[in-house]
């Protein structure tokens, strides 16, 4: 084993106390998750484990025909994206809390929302490739063409809030010994605007509107991206101090 | 370095924190002892700038917390009993991640620097959750310090660390305080820090109830000033 050195180990000044910066540090965080991800594959594996088992059990339960197929897609779309990505919040936010990481994390000099920001998108992340898994194997699973750019935006704009609002509410979460009841006990009664719009927009697609029928959930979806965002931005400080 | 005057934290209807002053000047190594449930880590926590003050002035580095608390974290490191870092990651990989979190400048060499002063340097590449308990605190003292900072709080460090890790601990605590730095530590372990600190406050009912520097307490009398303060 090696024997700590005696060298004097101060840095020199001028690499002392330089401030870093906001998108560096959400730079750093996307990294960091990403690069513990790529190595443990504990979350992205249970997250997409868990999708697929929900949309083969739907497949199996409702035995629809071709009609009802595509008037149910969106709802079993979205349940199928909420739950598992309520699993990988959980499970995002618990690795923070393992070892005392998050304190580590607050400790940096650095303005909070840009963890906040840092770990959105990697969660962010995470979800579009469980996304990205799903849209395939449900294509072929239940016969119907989900490569529809509309549904794309939507599925995109939806995850986006649904991980903006998500990783605000894990922060809050991961503070209390319930956490796994507590996320999706907190989470799925303010998402549920969301999850509304995205089903309908998504049923709309599916369904051959035009877009303008179609452009009032996809405007409900960017105003409550953009709301809860800055939301989120403003209060993240608050959520993760004592 | 670091200014506390009447500090107050409550939680709820707990007071914890009830009107401490404390005091500590440039290069000092202060042993904060106390029973459990004194409010040791609740201190240091606002120190940290991790928790608010209810009420009172608490000034670190020369800045104010909450308001500055950025330019207190940049001059702050933290080793608590906990590592406060990521298992699934590398040592190296751990410290470059905290470098770029804190903007290290030549954050390349300064890694090699700490891993060379915490005796990881061979292990670099070897991911967290291999390390032994005494391994991770010292490479949770190397993230401590990579941005070099002017003030060190040990939270309880040798929680949970056999002999031969405290001892090993002991000597890399030793070298990194004595570079100039302020240290505030908490322990319960009356031997180890009576080697390691010049002075030692103790924590009771909510305020300093006693301070004494090791000079002022003569060879092998910690442990009669710290029972004679909670006595009091």
């Amino acid at each position: 084993m090696d024997r700590p050195s005696t060298a004097n180990h101060r840095s020199s000044p001028t690499a002392r106390r330089p401030s870093p910066g906001f998108l560096n540090a959400i730079g750093a965080i996307v990294w960091k998750d990403l690069a513990a991800e790529l190595r443990s594959r504990e979350l992205l594996s249970a997250m997409l484990v868990f999708a697929l088992l929900v949309i083969l059990i739907f497949n199996f339960a409702l035995e629809l025909d071709p009609l009802t197929r595509r008037v149910a897609t969106p709802g079993i779309l979205w349940a199928t994206f909420t739950f598992a990505g309520t699993l990988g919040l959980n499970r995002s936010m618990a690795v923070e809390k393992d070892r005392g990481c998050l304190d580590g994390l607050l400790l940096a000099p650095v303005d909070r929302s840009a963890i906040y920001f840092g770990k959105t998108i990697s969660n962010l992340a995470f979800m579009l490739i469980v996304e990205v898994v799903v849209l395939p194997v449900y294509s072929v699973l239940y016969n119907i063409n989900l490569f529809n750019p509309g549904l794309i935006a939507v599925i995109l704009l939806g995850s986006v809030g649904y991980v903006a609002v998500g990783t605000l509410l894990s922060s809050m979460a991961v503070q209390t010994r319930t956490r796994d009841v507590l996320l999706p006990i907190l989470l799925f009664p303010v998402v549920i605007p969301i999850l509304i719009a995205a089903v309908k927009a998504s049923s709309g697609f599916l369904q051959g509107l035009a877009v303008t029928e179609v452009m009032p959930y996809i405007n409900l979806l960017i105003v409550y991206d953009v709301i809860f965002t800055a939301v989120a931005y403003m209060v993240f400080d608050f959520v993760v101090e004592e | 370095m670091i200014a506390v005057k009447k500090l107050v934290k409550r939680f709820g209807l707990k007071t914890v924190l009830r009107g401490l002053d404390f005091e500590v000047q440039e290069g000092e190594f202060v042993a904060l002892l106390g029973p459990n449930g004194a409010g040791k880590t609740t201190f240091l926590r606002i120190l940290a700038s991790l928790s608010r003050p209810t009420q009172g002035e608490v000034r670190v580095a020369g800045y104010r917390l909450p308001i500055h608390a950025s330019a207190v974290r940049r001059n702050l490191g933290v080793v608590t009993h906990l590592p406060l870092l990521y298992g699934d990651l590398t040592a190296e990989e751990n410290m470059r991640f905290f470098g770029r979190m804190y903007g290290v400048l030549d954050l390349g060499q300064r890694i090699n620097e700490v891993l060379d002063l915490v005796g990881l340097a061979s292990r670099r590449r070897d991911l967290l959750r291999t390390f032994s308990r005494g391994m991770q605190q010292r490479l949770a003292i190397g993230r401590a310090i990579l941005h070099d900072p002017d003030v060190l709080l040990f939270d309880e460090p040798h929680t949970g660390l056999d002999q031969d890790a405290c001892d090993m601990l002991d000597r890399l605590l030793h070298e990194v305080a004595g570079q100039g730095r302020t240290v505030v530590m908490t322990s319960h372990d009356l031997a180890r820090v009576e080697d390691l600190a010049s002075r030692f406050d103790v924590l009771s009912r909510g305020i300093i109830s006693a301070s004494s520097s090791r000079n002022g307490l003569g060879k092998n009398n910690l442990l009669h000033f710290y029972r004679q303060a909670l006595a009091g």
